[in-house]
């Protein structure tokens, strides 16, 4: 019996996937994979992908952008400008290829490093860094975007996104729901309760886990004891490991997974095996912990790499259209320097802003006080 | 019917029916909250009339139980959740502090969180470990949480009522040990503000200030105190945070005395707090330091010693009796 079969309602046509990518691995576990490091485009039994030229180039420019965005931030921690930034260097395959598997309508529950994801949703930008600035703790409309705020907890909004999908669930609506989290956050009881709960609701929501291979300083062998999508099973979902590098797969996977979700088939656990180029953030020293030539061999199955190896090969984009991709980055790190530096900091009123949403006496009080206060320096310049 | 005597768990039975009834996006979840009807059937034969979409028993998991209903909130819709005892909402504090609490302000106001988090506390039910607490204090200090508790079935009836139409959390603490008495519920009264207190009885000499399942306690020690001709004024706090300190100090300023009564200890209890601030209010008023009688900085004891834990009414009348020495 498959683990699927149990969650069975209605006949798919997954099922067959689902469970072919799910057999339990007794060695290294297979990668759904579409795009070889090299930039070979192959071929899947379970999972296939046809996309235009110009869908095509649009990823990789999401990805360029991305990694352009994400390299500007972290110039402008260094340059005092932000007080931390949590870079996604290498994650951008993950990170594009399952937001671009989404619909409007469906609803993201990023952690705080889904710089990547935000973009796809058209998240500007500039948005994302008020809370690295210390300006305000993130503030965006999620509605906006159906892009939830940035979540430093780790593993919470996992639980967020499945009572968010059971709601969906309980409206009738075919939209999905999607939770980031890391290998990490696996060992969270939040994500293991989001698991039972998701399942035992049938709740249409993909569990999207980037696994960058360290949480921190420790490396995902402190987290698991057997590979992360292989959890799924006991929960009664399936899980599939993707190559979080490779963007068609990711892209390919998590659309199989929203539509599963949207058929009313329940969760799906996406392990996106991926690694994370940078330090943890800009605090973060991983020379401490890590050696180097694990980064160096990382880096020979570089994401953007390897789409414009592709790329190149198959005919579909030309020099111009690199050379226009990296003017339109540099005018993209400009615009978010540019931004961030004339970023104000917040009224000092603020702290007392929005702390309830009908009011509360001792805010108002502590607030009336912290103004008389302040208007005592005024006064005593006078 | 608008006038009937209820037992304070039906008041909260019936005002969950109405909020059913009257708002499609209000849900009932919980442990075993449906077809038994919860383990002090506060919830009984909800999900026979509502069904399992709007009553739903959840997995036993208290983190789960109120990180879904944020994510439920986040989609529209208005849970009440029910933690089946006070010494079992820690695996759920985190969502509750980290994430239910700063919602709002971290949107910078664009998310409200209309979650209501039910929870029977407090002893004298002769309860094994865990099932006689008082953490109202922990979630008093979270800026961010409401934190109420009614002492009778009319407030339980209204301030569920109030608590649900609130787009803040709130924490509705419920008295277990009073869950089964009996007082009038007007279910067609105009209720007053939801975070003020009631003076319950007016008095001259002493202000006793109180709320949840220590208001009887103190009525009690109010009419034993008459006998020996002491007048004591018996305050129904109702809610924790915000407190309405206004309240206090118009009956401090008036009998000049304070004792504040909680089943919770005493040590950083919510009657610190009030000592704190009424004396900085009332500082010339007062004729004796605020005092403080509540549980002591110990576990909470073994069922047979809870009758020294508890404050009951001869160390409510000690304190009395202390102040009124100064």
């Amino acid at each position: 019996m498959t683990v699927e079969s149990t969650a069975a309602r209605k006949p798919r046509r997954s099922s067959k996937r689902a469970s072919a990518a799910n057999k339990p691995q007794s060695s290294e576990p297979q990668l759904v994979q579409l795009l070889t490091p090299e930039g070979e485009r192959v071929e899947h039994p379970e999972y296939e992908i046809d996309l235009t030229p110009d869908e095509l180039r649009g990823l990789y420019r999401d990805m360029v952008l991305t990694r352009r965005f994400d390299a500007e931030a972290t110039s402008l921690q260094r340059q005092g400008e932000l007080g931390l930034w949590a870079s996604l260097l290498g994650q951008e395959a993950a990170q594009i290829g399952s937001a671009r598997a989404l619909r409007e309508d469906d609803y993201v529950f990023p952690t705080y490093r889904e710089h990547g994801v935000a973009w796809c949703r058209g998240v500007d930008p500039t948005n994302l860094l008020g809370m690295f600035r210390g300006v305000n703790h993130g503030g965006w409309d999620p509605s906006t975007n159906n892009f939830h705020l940035y979540t430093i907890v780790i593993g919470s909004q996992t639980l967020h996104a499945t009572g968010y999908a059971m709601g969906v669930a309980k409206d009738g609506a075919d939209s999905a729901v999607i939770a980031y989290f890391g290998d990490g956050a696996s060992s969270q009881g939040d994500v293991a309760e989001s698991f039972t709960f998701s399942a035992v609701y049938n709740a249409p929501v993909v569990f999207f886990c980037q696994n960058n291979q360290w949480a921190i300083s420790e490396p995902t062998e402190k987290q698991t004891r057997v590979p992360l999508y292989q959890r799924a099973q006991g929960f009664g979902f399936p899980g599939v490991r993707v190559d979080g590098n490779d963007v068609l797969a990711c892209l390919a996977v998590t659309r199989s997974a929203l539509e599963r979700a949207r058929r009313g088939e329940g969760p799906t656990l996406v392990e996106a095996f991926t690694y994370r180029m940078g330090a943890h953030t800009t605090s973060d020293d991983p020379t401490k912990y890590r050696a180097d030539e694990e980064r160096q061999a990382w880096e020979a199955k570089d994401p953007i790499l390897r789409l414009r190896t592709y790329l190149e090969n198959a005919g579909h984009a030309d020099e111009a259209f690199f050379t226009s991709l990296e003017e339109e980055s540099e005018t993209l790190g400009k615009r978010v320097r540019e931004a961030v530096r004339a970023m104000p900091d917040p009224d000092h009123l603020a702290i007392f802003e929005n702390v309830y949403a009908d009011g509360h006496a001792l805010v108002d009080e502590e607030r009336a006080q912290f103004i008389a206060y302040q208007a005592s320096f005024a006064e005593e310049g006078n | 019917m608008a006038v009937q005597k209820l037992p304070l768990a039906k008041a909260i039975n019936e005002s969950l029916r109405k909020a059913l009834e009257t708002d499609p996006k209000v849900l009932i979840m919980g442990e075993d909250v449906g077809k038994l009807g919860g383990v002090f059937r506060v919830t009984d034969g909800l999900q026979k009339d509502f069904g399992e979409e709007r009553v739903i028993d959840t997995p036993l998991a208290e983190s789960g139980i109120v990180g879904t209903a944020i994510g439920l909130a986040l989609r529209g819709y208005r849970p009440v959740v029910e933690i089946q005892f006070d010494g079992f909402v820690f695996p759920a504090y985190d969502q509750i502090v980290t994430q239910l609490a700063k919602m709002h302000a971290r949107a910078l106001g664009k998310i409200k969180m209309p979650v209501v988090i039910r929870i029977p506390y407090g002893g004298g039910i002769g309860a094994v470990e865990h099932h006689s607490e008082s953490p109202e204090a922990l979630f008093a200090h979270v800026a961010g949480l409401k934190v109420i508790s009614p002492s009778n079935s009319s407030d339980a009836y209204w301030m569920m009522q109030q608590a649900i139409q609130s787009d803040d959390p709130v924490i509705f603490f419920e008295p277990k040990r009073r869950y089964w008495d009996k007082s009038e519920v007007d279910t067609e009264a105009i209720p007053g503000p939801l975070h003020t207190a009631r003076v319950v009885q007016p008095g001259t000499d002493l202000t006793l200030a109180a709320y949840g399942p220590m208001v009887k306690v103190c009525v009690e020690a109010a009419a034993a105190a008459l006998e020996e001709g002491k007048s004591l004024e018996v305050l129904d706090l109702r809610s924790m945070s915000p407190i309405d300190f206004d309240t206090i100090q118009t009956s401090v300023e008036k009998t000049r005395r304070l004792v504040v009564v909680h089943e919770a200890p005493v040590f950083y209890g919510s009657g610190a707090e009030i000592a704190a601030r009424i004396t900085e209010r009332c500082f010339y008023h007062l004729e004796a330091p605020v005092l403080r009688v509540g549980g002591f900085h110990a576990p909470y004891p073994p069922a047979r010693l809870e009758e020294d834990y508890l404050p009951g009414l001869d160390r409510v009348l000690d304190a009395v009796d202390r102040s009124l020495a100064y």
